[in-house]
């Protein structure tokens, strides 16, 4: 069974036409992978759909935006894949 | 449908909360400026405006289904498909359903039927995002009553401002 980041770099390599050995877990999906919005929606849905998940965009970005937490906790692939781990995790309980 | 007022929806017949579907009906004016151009001799409607008739109906299945609280904008189209010529006078069925509800976005999958008939497809993206002001979510309420939008969608406070 694939990692979760395998999984999510698999979509951002199919769905932003990005070659998969330059998506790491270190890599930060907008600042290095210069995925923009609308990308990332399609990003977004795909992992929705793979996961069974509904990730709070919305919330992070906000929290990003006030300054509360860096981007790079929700945005670097490895957090990313953290965080959608706890959320399969939180439906699944 | 008024093609140049961009009100392409005429009337919801059926909004199903629980299955997350919409459908519509949509007459294509018998005349119109736009088909002067699209095409002098031979007026179809253009399938920008299909695929514009597809985003309405999936945006107010979106809205009411959030009810009213919040805009679906036109975001994204994939796979569009026009199958057939649309010509002036025919008469169109309209449906779309909820693929995703996301955060901040809604994917829905529309299509156009005439006779039964597939006429055009599309998936549809949303932004979804909070009014930029109230004029705007007070006119597209007033509209949603204007093509039969169930009355117990819209949101209660907008009765009453």
């Amino acid at each position: 069974m694939p990692s979760t980041f395998d999984t999510v770099a698999g979509i951002i390599a199919e769905t932003c036409d990005i070659p998969r050995d330059k998506i790491t877990p270190e890599s930060h999906a907008i600042n290095d992978l210069g995925i923009d919005s609308l990308d990332f929606l399609d990003v977004a849905f795909a992992i929705d759909k793979a996961f069974g998940i509904k990730m709070p965009l919305e919330e992070w970005t906000q929290e990003v935006n006030d300054g509360k937490v860096s981007s790079d906790q929700y945005f670097v692939l490895q957090h990313l894949s953290e965080n959608i781990d706890a959320l399969v995790a939180a439906k699944a309980a | 449908m008024r093609l140049e007022y961009f009100q392409m929806v005429d009337r919801v017949s059926a909004l199903d909360p629980e299955a997350r579907t919409i459908s519509a009906d949509c007459t294509v004016p018998e005349a119109s400026p736009v088909f002067e151009g699209h095409f002098p001799g031979y007026p179809i409607l253009p399938g920008v405006l299909m695929i514009e008739t597809m985003a309405q109906t999936g945006g107010w299945l979106v809205m009411g289904l959030l009810r009213f609280t919040r805009m679906a904008f036109l975001a994204q189209v994939k796979e569009a498909k026009m199958r057939a010529f649309v010509a002036p006078g025919q008469v169109l069925r309209t449906e779309a359903r909820l693929l995703h509800d996301g955060s901040g976005y809604a994917v829905a999958a529309g299509r156009i039927l005439s006779d039964g008939k597939p006429v055009a497809e599309a998936e549809i993206t949303y932004r979804v995002m909070a009014f930029p002001n109230e004029t705007l979510r007070q006119e597209l309420i007033n509209m949603a009553r204007r093509v039969s939008m169930p009355a117990e969608l819209f949101d209660a406070r907008s009765d009453n401002d």
